[in-house]
Formats: structure tokens, C-alpha cells, sequence
């Protein structure tokens, strides 16, 4: 099972309703999905700055401890730091010496990622998803076949800097790929396959890919079933695997691009009812870059 | 006209309405508002009524269905009239995967286009499609028609039985057993029919389709076809 869901924006004066637009894709897809839920949003970012969101508890002075420069948005159990680019790597550094019990579940300029175990609605409102703004967004309602109902199960997986990804189906050629990529230098979290495919898609943009060249490789390179929905700083893409195991319906109208796992989730669209509704070919890549 | 508005009225409300249907109502045209893809609408009717869905629809929808007329203004999900026994399904859009799964009768008519899987294990159902088809099509399908005017997918008619398959376009690949065969008058006129039920006779001609079947070497098992089953 599982539902996802995606909007990427084309019309930026919608730009302030995406979270609002989001949550209600989000939530009717809780039938898909009632254990945990996810979603990463694109909004904002500051020149020579970046995003980094952290996951945990007592995060209320941990920008502070980090020192000068960071400054932390606290929603519920996550932490949005945002921090001079520059100082990545000593944060993450600061990170694993004082704190290792959070995760950083993204970093980038513009990517902000949230998760957590629950129903979709609640977990959208745990972090004030409907005020969020943004360019574009992905989102991810679980139902957990595979591995327990944790938090770090849940999607979107996050490989590379404002990439992230989430997956319906499940691979078969995972632990292969991930002794493949890891002395490559793609890191993992999680022993989640989903998290594998991230990683391959890190690792070919990393050599030069570009979003949709990296889906187009992961035709060949991944075995089993997918539907995946990827964002990066500057792109949206949806790719299903050759016999197209899992659902997917798509709209495309002059002011934005949906996905959703059923039309259900497509329905409080604006313009819906004239929009060309179309369900996405199976093996063929579907990608957007903004301007 | 009898207009239920899915706003306001849940879906299991909506069938059940539809199931207490005696097979000599006089409540005959039904209108369903607002179906927003809602799952299993207008499943299981088994009465001489047409239901006219003024949307999109979303799996199952008219699964099942007998005697009744059902038309579905926008796209059909998952499994649209699957394991239909008779009357017509009419889809105004696309319809999702497995289109007429399993069906055993009737007449099912997709003015868009079918995605994969469509007339998978086909019963005995006629199946037009105005666009094109996906991959997997006519899989296993045992008896019954499917006309397309556009293009069919890969492996078409994989391990077929009896089903006739008719189409107008290019075929991307046949599956296992499934060959072309030659249009005689009897498969014309059986042909012609279906275009005429479908509102589309006057613009394409029997004579622009091929029609493919089974090659009959499958039936049974033989060694030398193992790498076939």
C-alpha cells in the first residue's frame, strides 16, 4: 500500500497555499497510509545559508548551543537550523559529539523534511504543514509491510543536499545496490530500501546525471516494484517501474503539476475540474525544472 | 431523473439505493453528482437502469455490473467494470489498469484511452477502446472482443485462449501464443457490430483493423513450451 503524493508549482502566486494545498492531498490518502507520514517542502532559502532539519527531542536551545550564525525554527520534534553554508560540516560535527540522539533528516538551500509516526492529518498538523509556503513538495502517507512503524521508516528519504524522494512498491535488489554505493561515499540511515533508491539517485546526479537522466538509469539499475516521486532544489519528477505495479494519476495544468497515488488525492486541486487528468506511462520519465 | 448528490450522500447509501432496485422500478435514470474518484461507485447493480456519474471515478467502478446502464462522465480507476455480467459501461475519459477485468459480459466502451492490463482474464465482455491500450492487454483472456481504434502496448494477448482482438493501429508486441490471424466476413460482421453499438461505424472502417488470437499451443502443457507458461 502506502500513498504519495506531489506539487510542484508553476504559477508563484499559489506559491503561499502549497503547504495548504499539500495537507489536503496528504490527507485523503490516510486510507493508504494510516502509520506514519512525511513530507518535504521547498520554500525559502538565503544566500550563502542553508536549511538543515533535525529530528528529536529537547531541541529547544540546540541552535543556540551550536554557537553564532544558527538560528532554529522549532516545529513539534523538528528543528529547522539555518546556518552560514560554510558551516555544514562543523555542525554535523557538533551534531555527532553533543547530540547524538537527533537525525538530520535533510539539509539543503531550500529543502525543509518532516516525519513522524501517525495518522496524516495529525501529522500534518503537528507541523503546521497548511501554513507552510513553497515551490514545490512531496509527501508520503505509510503503511509498513516490510519493518516496524518508526519514525526513520517513514518517507520522504533524503540522500543529498535539497534531494528527496518517496517511494510506493518495494525493491528486491536493495542490499546489492547499497554495498554498491556505499564505498562510493552515499551514506544511509536506515537499513530502508526506499532510502537505497535515494541514494542511487544521489549518486548519479553526484556524476553529472540530471534528475530525469538518473530515473532513466534507475529503470535498468533497480529490481522490483516502484512508483517514485522525487524533488530537488529545482526539480519535481515521477517515474513507475516497467509493468507499472503501483498506482499513479498526474495532472498538469498552467499553474501547477500534481501527482497522487489515486485521484482522490487530486480532487481539492484548484481548476481540477477542467484539468487534463492523466495517468503517467509505465517505464517513462516525467520531469520538471523550474526557470 | 433520481439525483444523488455524493456530497452529501455517502457512497454505501448511494448502493445500497442502487441494490434495493427492483427489476421493474421505474426510477430508470439516475444522476450521481460530486463522485470526486471515490472507489466502487455503482458497483453491483443488477437492474435495467442507466447512472450517469458526472465525474471522475475511482476503482471498481460499475464492478460487477448487470443489466444496467452505467456512463462515467470523467476517468475510471483500477478495475473499471470488472466481472461485468452484461449492460454497458461507458467511460467518457481514460480508464486506469485492468479495464474489464475478469468480465464475463456486456459491452464496455472507453472513449480515451486504457492503460495496462485491460481485458486481463476477459470472460466473455466486448471491450471498445477509441484511444489506445497499455501493456499486459487481453492477458489470459478467454472469450469475448476487444476492439481498439489506437494502439495496443507490449506482450498483447499474453497466453490467450479464445478472446478476439481487434485493432486498428500498431500492436508494440505480441505475448506468448498470441499471433495475427486473417479477417474473414464472419469476424467483419461480428466487427462492424461492435463499432455500430460503440457510435463509431460511420468513422472507421472494418477493413482498417487486424485481428489476433490465440495460436492454440499453450492448451496444453508440453515440454518444449515451458519457457513459454
Amino acid at each position: 500500500m502506502c500513498g504519495i503524493v506531489g506539487l510542484f508549482l508553476k504559477n508563484s502566486e499559489l506559491e503561499p497555499r502549497l503547504g495548504a494545498m499539500l495537507e489536503g492531498m496528504l490527507t485523503v490518502m490516510t486510507g493508504r497510509g494510516p502509520d506514519s507520514a512525511g513530507f518535504a517542502v521547498y520554500g525559502q532559502g538565503g544566500a550563502g545559508k542553508i536549511k538543515m532539519t533535525v529530528r528529536g527531542s529537547k531541541l529547544d536551545s540546540v541552535a543556540a548551543e551550536i554557537g553564532e550564525g544558527v538560528t532554529g525554527i522549532l516545529r513539534d520534534t523538528h528543528l529547522v537550523l539555518t546556518l552560514p553554508s560554510t558551516e555544514e560540516e562543523r555542525v554535523r560535527q557538533w551534531l555527532a559529539l553533543n547530540r547524538p540522539d537527533l537525525t538530520v533528516t535533510g539539509v539543503g538551500q531550500r529543502i525543509e523534511l518532516y516525519k513522524e509516526v501517525g495518522l496524516p492529518a495529525d501529522v500534518a498538523r503537528r507541523f503546521s504543514l497548511a501554513g507552510m509556503s513553497g515551490t514545490h513538495g512531496i509527501g508520503h502517507t505509510r503503511m509498513a509491510t516490510e519493518s516496524a512503524v518508526t519514525t526513520a521508516g517513514a518517507h520522504p528519504f533524503s540522500t543529498g543536499a535539497d534531494q528527496c524522494l518517496v517511494h510506493n512498491g518495494s525493491l528486491s535488489n536493495h542490499r546489492s545496490l547499497r554495498r554498491m554505493l556505499e564505498p562510493e561515499g552515499i551514506g544511509f540511515s536506515t537499513d530502508n530500501d526506499s532510502e537505497v533508491a535515494a541514494g542511487y539517485l544521489t549518486w548519479k546526479m553526484r556524476k553529472g546525471a540530471t534528475l530525469a537522466q538518473a530515473l532513466e538509469a534507475s529503470l535498468d539499475d533497480l529490481d522490483g516494484f516502484f512508483t517514485f516521486v522525487v524533488g530537488t532544489e529545482t526539480g519535481f519528477a515521477v517515474v513507475r517501474d516497467p509493468i507499472s505495479c503501483k498506482p499513479a494519476v498526474m495532472v498538469e495544468t498552467d499553474d501547477y503539476v500534481a501527482f497522487g497515488s489515486e485521484y482522490r488525492a487530486l480532487v481539492g486541486l484548484p481548476g481540477i475540474e477542467n484539468a487534463r487528468v492523466f495517468e503517467p506511462e509505465p517505464a517513462r520519465v516525467y520531469a520538471w525544472e523550474r526557470n | 431523473m433520481h439525483v444523488v448528490d455524493l456530497a452529501t450522500t455517502t457512497r454505501r447509501e448511494l448502493n445500497q439505493q442502487l441494490h434495493a432496485l427492483a427489476a421493474d422500478t421505474n426510477d430508470t435514470h439516475w444522476r450521481i453528482d460530486n463522485p470526486e474518484g471515490q472507489h466502487a461507485l455503482v458497483a453491483g447493480l443488477d437492474a435495467p437502469v442507466t447512472v450517469e456519474i458526472m465525474g471522475h471515478a475511482g476503482y471498481y467502478c460499475a464492478g460487477m455490473n448487470k443489466l444496467a446502464t452505467v456512463i462515467i462522465g470523467g476517468n475510471a480507476g483500477v478495475g473499471v467494470a470488472e466481472n461485468m455480467m452484461s449492460g454497458t459501461v461507458h467511460v467518457k475519459g481514460d480508464a486506469s489498469q485492468s479495464a474489464g477485468a475478469t468480465a464475463h459480459g456486456g459491452l464496455l466502451i472507453i472513449d480515451g484511452d486504457a492503460s495496462a492490463r485491460c481485458g486481463i482474464s476477459m470472460k466473455g465482455v466486448d471491450i471498445v477502446v477509441k484511444g489506445s491500450i497499455g501493456p499486459m492487454s487481453a492477458f489470459m483472456a478467454q472469450s469475448g472482443t476487444i476492439v481498439v481504434l489506437g494502439d495496443a502496448g507490449e506482450a498483447l494477448g499474453d497466453s490467450i485462449y479464445e478472446a478476439r482482438l481487434f485493432v486498428r493501429g500498431e500492436v508494440k508486441s505480441l505475448g506468448s501464443d498470441c499471433i495475427e490471424k486473417e479477417m474473414r466476413p464472419e469476424h467483419k460482421q461480428g466487427l462492424r457490430k461492435l463499432l455500430q453499438d460503440a457510435g463509431v461505424s460511420e468513422e472507421v472502417s472494418v477493413d482498417e483493423f487486424r485481428r489476433y488470437g490465440s495460436a492454440r499451443q499453450l492448451y496444453n502443457f508440453h515440454v518444449d513450451n515451458a519457457a513459454a507458461y
